[in-house]
């Protein structure tokens, strides 16, 4: 854990030889009791370059509610360090008190309750009168897209992504790096890089035949800003033919590639860049390590693991700065760069709270008119939450919402064992709230949502779910992808996130009956989204609409069926 | 509706039983260190293996090695039933002594390079390459 002495100290060194964040107004602000717009948004511009960093936004065009992780387990070095601290360790931390805008913004605790004080988060008819004002200050600051954009509704689905492109178009973003958009398909894909108005960057984009540089994703780009040359490297998710289907997109490799990334950091030193931008799709502890083994690299622009930061982290002489998802934030970062040096920074992450900031209209109107063909279908009123309950996924381990999903495979597919990706997206439903099909949509939505049911014996069930704890929860980060673990249902099991893979995982037990997981007995088994090409089964969508209408309003058992050591 | 055959013969397949494990070692992966440098100690410097930490598909793991002053490269998948990848060969007059192949590996495994350097040294790099069922990605 680090205490709020080691804490005070690097970020006194981070000061000392760099600048400022602004979270201390924000704070303030929150403390105050005033939040406005104004406050919400004031920065004294810095230096002569802004960047605007936005990532993970999962196709959220509307407000919503987001209930951040209350366990974020880290493990090796990472262990106790930020992003790794939720609710109160992370508020000490911060120096947030309870209860106020930043608590709900950036920690779980009394989230429905704040919920309901503080509004919905998001809607990028809002981050575009963020985007617009900061644009105000500096004319030339660069709008920078993480990923995980063109993935995650039900008009995302429909329409193949073009919602959000449209949308993203308006924002007029400069670059933009990648994940779940390959999941609609290297051709769909393509369609729509070969004509999007800003560039598109991969260094670690590669041709899966030839492992040489694939040419839409160029690895870099060059800007100038106030004067300075700048580099935007883009880093896509290093794992997505391994945790995404790769039958989706077998032209492509990736990886992390670190050894490239020293390559083009050199090569746009070399072509005179004075300040060198990296937007990554790797995941915080992944950029983490990135930023201790390559070297020349200013600024990371973290995405993947939706955490939100705010204060940069500094490894050497790279901070890095991590902006949430859903479209909850905007992180704002200005520098001082001269004669091919950074001499200082000034930061902050700006909450997008939806009651707050004002939409632009124009972006407003665009929306709906992507939404409009859908709306009859998507606002479709299938049951309700019970006034206890708030339906959530964040966090290493089952939410309520993977509960609830857990539960319609297990009765609509007559399972015993229930299995659902522990994918980080996905928004919030407070207690009292209908329940729309566009809300089931965006838990579930995606181009390989099949709802499978299989037979798998107790060994391989252990198989899976050391293998998928060994993404999480390996020490050293370049192998982890940056999930959560897999959600199970009628199945309870210890982990020890300390143990190495093949012996985190025991005491298995089969909920209904109580008894252990017999290795050798076979078991029935539904899940969804399998990296599998041809897997057969009703859309989970369906599945879940399915059980919610059967059950009207939803009131779940607390899941304790997990048993988690070694924290 | 159910799963296909193929697709449940994919998922249970004894192979991807065994990829969860880290293979371990042989005690042949020795005899060949042995019978390569001959008995002589093998330290680390001039050699570097570039191998994916996680492998994208098991069948086919790109991997390179190089070297400025290798003579001879011997590549070990240390974990696979037969450990011997190959060996690179390098003449005085070779421009670049780096080579770059694809190998299969049964399971997650260290993927060792030693490397015969023309002073008569031997010296070697390993890197470990994770091969997963995969399927949960944030």
């Amino acid at each position: 854990m680090i205490s709020r002495r080691d804490f005070m100290q690097t970020s006194m060194a981070a000061a000392a030889l760099y600048g400022t964040s602004g979270f201390g107004n924000w704070a303030r602000v929150a403390a105050q009791q005033s939040l406005t717009q104004d406050r919400l948004l004031e920065f004294d511009t810095f230096g002569n370059v802004s960047l605007i960093h936005i990532t993970d936004i999962h196709a959220q065009l509307k407000p919503i509610y987001f209930r951040e992780p209350s366990v974020n387990i880290g493990v090796g070095g990472n262990k106790g360090a930020v992003p790794h601290l939720t609710g109160s360790d992370f508020r000490k931390l911060y120096g947030i008190d309870d209860g106020s805008a930043s608590a709900y913004a950036l920690s779980h605790t009394d989230f429905s309750s704040l919920a309901q004080a503080y509004g919905r988060v998001g809607g990028l008819d809002r981050v575009s009168t963020v985007i617009n004002a900061i644009r105000a200050d500096r004319p030339d600051a660069l709008l920078l897209d993480g990923g995980d954009t063109w993935h995650g509704s039900y008009t995302c689905y429909q329409t193949e992504g073009q919602d959000m492109v449209n949308v993203m178009n308006a924002l007029k973003p400069d670059a933009m790096t990648f994940h779940w958009e390959f999941t609609l398909g290297s051709e769909r894909v393509a369609e729509i890089v070969e004509n999007l108005p800003f560039a598109a960057l991969g260094q670690n984009v590669f041709d899966a035949e030839w492992d040489e540089p694939a040419e839409l994703f160029p690895p870099y780009k060059f800007f100038e800003s106030g004067g300075v040359k700048i580099a935007v490297i883009g880093q896509a998710f290093p794992y997505m033919p391994i945790a995404n289907p790769g039958w989706m997109f077998p032209e492509y490799s990736f990886g992390i590639r670190d050894e490239n990334m020293q390559q083009m950091v050199n090569e746009v030193r070399a072509k005179g860049a004075e300040l060198v931008v990296c937007l990554s799709h790797n995941g915080f502890d992944v950029d983490k390590q990135m930023a201790g083994k390559v070297t020349g690299i200013d600024v990371i622009l973290s995405g993947h693991t939706h955490d939100a930061l705010p204060e940069p982290v500094v490894v050497g002489e790279t901070i890095i700065v991590a902006s949430g998802s859903n479209g909850k934030f905007v992180s704002r970062v200005d520098l001082d760069v001269r004669q091919g040096a950074v001499l200082g920074f000034r930061h902050k992450l700006i909450p997008i709270f939806s009651d707050v900031i004002t939409p632009d209209p124009a972006v407003t109107k665009l929306i709906d008119a992507q939404r409009a063909p859908y709306m009859d279908a998507m606002s479709e009123v299938i049951g309700r939450t019970g006034d206890d309950q708030t339906l959530y996924r964040r966090g290493n381990f089952n939410g309520t919402w993977d509960d609830l999903i857990c539960d319609a495979l297990i009765s609509e597919r007559e399972a015993d064992i229930a299995l659902s990706p522990g994918v980080r997206w996905g928004p919030s439903i407070l207690p009292g709230q209908d329940i729309t099909r566009e809300d089931i949509w965006n838990v579930t939505s995606m181009t390989y949502g099949e709802a499978y049911r299989t037979e798998m014996t107790g060994e391989f069930l252990h198989v899976v779910l050391e293998d998928v704890a060994d993404n999480l929860f390996n020490p050293d980060p370049y192998y982890q992808q940056g999930g959560d673990m897999v959600r199970v249902g009628g199945l309870g099991y210890r982990i020890d996130v300390n143990k190495p893979q093949g012996s985190r995982i025991t005491e298995m037990t089969l909920l209904k009956t109580g008894e252990m997981i017999d290795p050798s007995k076979t078991y029935q088994v539904a899940g969804w989204a399998s990296v599998n090409e041809d897997t057969e089964g009703p859309k989970i969508w369906d599945v879940v609409e399915n059980h919610i209408a059967k059950q009207g309003t939803i009131s779940l058992d607390p899941n304790n069926s997990v048993k988690v050591v070694g924290v | 509706m159910e799963l296909t055959r193929r697709n449940a013969i994919l998922m249970g397949a004894g192979a991807l039983v065994v990829a969860g494990l880290p293979m371990r070692a042989s005690a042949s992966v020795d005899d060949v260190i042995a019978q390569f440098t001959g008995g002589a100690e093998v330290g680390t410097g001039d050699i570097t293996i570039t191998a994916p930490e996680i492998a994208e598909n098991g069948n086919t793991v790109p991997i390179e090695v190089s070297s400025g002053t290798a003579v001879e490269i011997l590549v070990l998948a240390t974990g696979n039933p037969t450990p011997n990848v190959a060996t690179f060969k390098f003449g005085k007059l070779a421009a670049s002594r780096a080579a770059s192949t694809r190998i299969r590996l049964a399971g997650t495994q260290d993927v060792v390079a030693i490397a015969k350097l023309d002073d008569g040294t031997f010296v070697k790099a390993s890197s470990t390459v994770k091969v997963t069922i995969g399927g949960c990605g944030g």
